[in-house]
């Protein structure tokens, strides 16, 4: 149906054309080129994260005794550890961890959605395509929140060497959450890639529940029915799954490591 | 405007695929919790790093292979997206010692 057969005639490369020798339709393919170069791109990212946090000092001691510092970068339990209504109480890595749930099981819904597309049937495509959504959105007001606490930062300042532009002097201050130029939680650096990485994931998220929506909008007015497959669903879908393939990346280089 | 709805014939659910998937869906689940174990168990260092890397390979081999049916596509697109990975892997272990390099400095 939308998968193209290669039949071949004997003796015949699948090279000369007229044939798919990837086995794949047009629209398929090109998405998995765009997920490649994309992969390249987040992988550029990370990579740079990786570099600049080995070539700063990581901290020794126990994670007890941990106070934020810009001596060396923070250990992400001591920093990623509210959750919402339960205001100074230390919950290491819980919200990030129910996040990651919601993201695996949007994933989970969208493959149901591709397995329904191929039996053509429309009820299903729609019931799991809004599961979906209603997933990508869950994700994106969470990481709302988790921004906003970032940025707020905690109820005690941590005192730092901060650069004065107007004097040109460096200066102790107290500083509460994060910006660009620095942050409470450790070296600026810190704070700057938490911005980007998560930053660039969580517009994946976006667009991605813009696609969804689209898709959900067309299998309810019928265009796959009339177009005789629901291929669509899967090339989102193959999307879909990468923006949840790179927040694997993401919590394990960012959250636990 | 003559608008007349399609013929659509629907199939009945693939009951083996489906529970294939949620298969797939708990593990994922299950590798994640041990994850969070690990987090909280085994103290900082290489050992440590090490088994979160794997972990996360495992995860990303289930999505990418089962969810983007990767694992069931004819074999060059399976290694046209493969090997370019080769060159990521190569390129973070090459940066990553270059910051530990940076450091001793």
């Amino acid at each position: 149906m939308s998968q193209p057969t290669a039949a071949v005639a004997h003796g015949k490369s699948v090279w000369d054309g007229g044939t798919s020798p990837m086995g794949v339709s047009y629209g398929k393919l090109m998405m998995w080129f765009f997920l490649m170069s994309d992969a390249f791109t987040f992988s550029g990212l990370l990579i740079t994260y990786g570099l600049v946090r080995s070539s700063n000092p990581s901290y020794t001691g126990t994670v007890e005794a941990f106070k934020f510092s810009s001596e060396y970068w923070p250990i992400p339990e001591k920093v990623f550890e509210a959750i919402p209504f339960f205001h100074g109480v230390p919950l290491p890595l819980v919200f990030v961890g129910f996040m990651t749930f919601v993201l695996i099981m949007s994933s989970v819904t969208m493959v149901l959605a591709v397995e329904a597309g191929h039996r053509m049937d429309r009820p299903a495509v729609e019931k799991w395509m809004l599961w979906t959504i209603l997933g990508g959105i869950t994700f994106l007001s969470c990481q709302a929140w988790e921004w906003t606490h970032f940025i707020v930062g905690t109820d005690t300042p941590t005192m730092m060497k901060i650069f004065n532009d107007k004097t040109g002097l460096w200066e102790t201050a107290g500083v509460t959450g994060a910006g660009l130029s620095h942050n409470q939680y450790g070296p600026p650096a810190f704070a700057d890639f938490f911005f980007f990485i998560t930053g660039f994931h969580g517009f994946h998220v976006f667009s991605g529940v813009l696609f969804n929506f689209m898709v959900y909008f067309n299998a309810v007015t019928g265009v796959y029915d009339r177009r005789g497959h629901y291929e669509m669903v899967e090339k989102i879908g193959l999307y879909w799954h990468f923006v949840d393939l790179v927040w694997v990346f993401v919590f394990t280089f960012f959250y636990l490591v | 405007m003559a608008h007349h709805e399609p013929q659509v014939t629907v199939l009945p659910p693939n009951k083996e695929k489906i529970k294939h998937l949620w298969k797939i869906a708990l593990y994922l689940l299950l590798l994640t919790i041990v994850e969070f174990i690990i987090a909280f168990t085994l103290h900082r260092g290489p050992l440590k790093t090490s088994i979160f890397v794997g972990m996360t390979i495992v995860k990303a081999a289930y999505i990418v292979g089962e969810f983007m049916h990767l694992k069931h596509e004819v074999k060059v697109l399976f290694w046209s997206i493969l090997i370019p990975l080769i060159f990521i892997v190569w390129m973070l272990v090459a940066f990553v010692y270059e910051g530990f390099m940076i450091v001793r400095i």
